[in-house]
């Protein structure tokens, strides 16, 4: 599907381009989005080297650990193939969490350690898992409890009441989240139905064995 | 209220920097080791996502420099005006899972034109507020991990975005109308 929408964005781009006469648009907007792309990931250098480095302290101290065990079982019903122990579900909630408290560049990093450990259990490296999936699904609807940027926006232009958006924003995120939750678990269950759970190689073997 | 959200925000992150690292040294982990020995993998992390972002923004950018989103945007304006929503932010329900920095320039543009106050305002602060830029999200994940195949995460995303730029209109024109 994204390589289809990718081509998708080009060639339609480029119809609408010619059609309008102004074809140097494109090699301008897709040098100008080659330059963005390379500028957003070197933004992402710093803060994704701190928070690393602060993550594996959390790591090694048991942080983790500990979170996993405490709070695992509240997530765990959305994540079923990952063990409740599992460092993994530890980074999920780290990043949930970061997410709902909107604690802005935090929840990338931790997003993306959880998305390393869901790694280390996919059976497929190049194919995203079901757990993957969800986690995703969550983080692009992303719960927010506090829009910080848009009450600091709001505030710039002198709105008498910068934070009265909270409740309208808690409750379309909530309502957006629950979508996500619902559409990742329809595709799933059709998923996991067409190609049933896979046995691991291992256990494959010992079997025959 | 507003002044409790306000301290909340500023204490939150600080206290995790703080927290964290003393907690580790507590348990007697060797704390600046540790922190660079993890830090590393931050480099290569970013790095690797480049390709994917690069190509990604590449097409996004083409796609709206085009003029291509504002005659789909044109086509639907007036199926909205019908239902009694501003058409204005109608943009932003495309720029929106596409761009994180061109729907915040976006959302500050209508906030500074119709001011923070007015229904277009609030609607685009909501919608800003509600969801995250699914694209960006999609491939900074899955490219910090080599994942090619995203299965079904895409038509979930952009159907959850879908759902809540309709949501976000519905519960402001409730709440303000």
């Amino acid at each position: 599907m994204v390589n289809k929408i990718w081509l998708a964005f080009i060639l339609i781009g480029f119809g609408f381009a010619a059609a309008k006469g102004n074809i140097g648009i494109v090699t301008e907007a897709a040098f100008d989005g080659a330059t963005t792309g390379v500028t957003v990931c070197f933004g992402l250098i710093s803060i994704l080297v701190f928070w690393m480095g602060m993550m594996r302290l959390a790591e090694e101290s048991g942080l983790v650990r500990g979170l996993s065990k405490l709070l695992g079982p509240v997530v765990s019903f959305l994540f079923p193939d990952v063990p409740k122990n599992h460092p993994a579900m530890g980074y999920i909630l780290s990043n949930m969490s970061a997410n709902i408290l909107g604690l802005g560049n935090a929840a990338t990093p931790m997003g993306i350690r959880a998305m390393q450990e869901l790694q280390t259990l996919n059976p497929h490296k190049e194919t995203a898992s079901p757990a993957m999936c969800t986690l995703l699904a969550l983080n692009t609807a992303s719960i927010t409890l506090i829009p910080t940027t848009l009450i600091a926006i709001r505030l710039g232009f002198d709105s008498a009441n910068p934070a009265e958006i909270v409740g309208p924003t808690l409750l379309a995120t909530l309502i957006a989240t629950l979508a996500a939750i619902m559409a990742d678990r329809w595709y799933r269950n059709r998923y996991l139905r067409r190609r049933p759970p896979v046995i691991p190689p291992a256990a494959n073997l010992s079997a025959e064995r | 209220m507003q002044t409790w959200i306000h301290i909340f925000s500023n204490w939150a992150v600080p206290v995790i920097i703080a927290f964290i690292p003393l907690f580790a040294f507590v348990r007697k982990v060797p704390v600046y080791e540790s922190f660079v020995d993890g830090a590393k993998d931050g480099f290569n992390t970013a790095i690797g996502i480049i390709p994917h972002l690069v190509g990604m923004m590449v097409a996004i950018s083409v796609f709206r420099a085009s003029g291509a989103m504002d005659f789909f945007t044109g086509w639907i304006a007036p199926l909205m005006t019908k239902l009694g929503a501003p058409p204005e932010v109608l943009p932003l329900g495309f720029l929106r899972p596409l761009t994180g920095t061109g729907s915040l320039a976006f959302t500050t543009d209508l906030i500074k034109t119709y001011g923070p106050d007015s229904m277009i305002g609030r609607i685009a602060s909501t919608i800003q507020g509600s969801t995250d830029t699914t694209f960006y999200v999609l491939t900074v994940y899955f490219g910090a991990v080599g994942i090619r195949n995203g299965m079904y995460a895409l038509k979930v995303g952009l159907f959850s975005d879908v759902i809540g730029f309709v949501a976000a209109i519905a519960v402001c024109l409730l709440v303000f109308g």
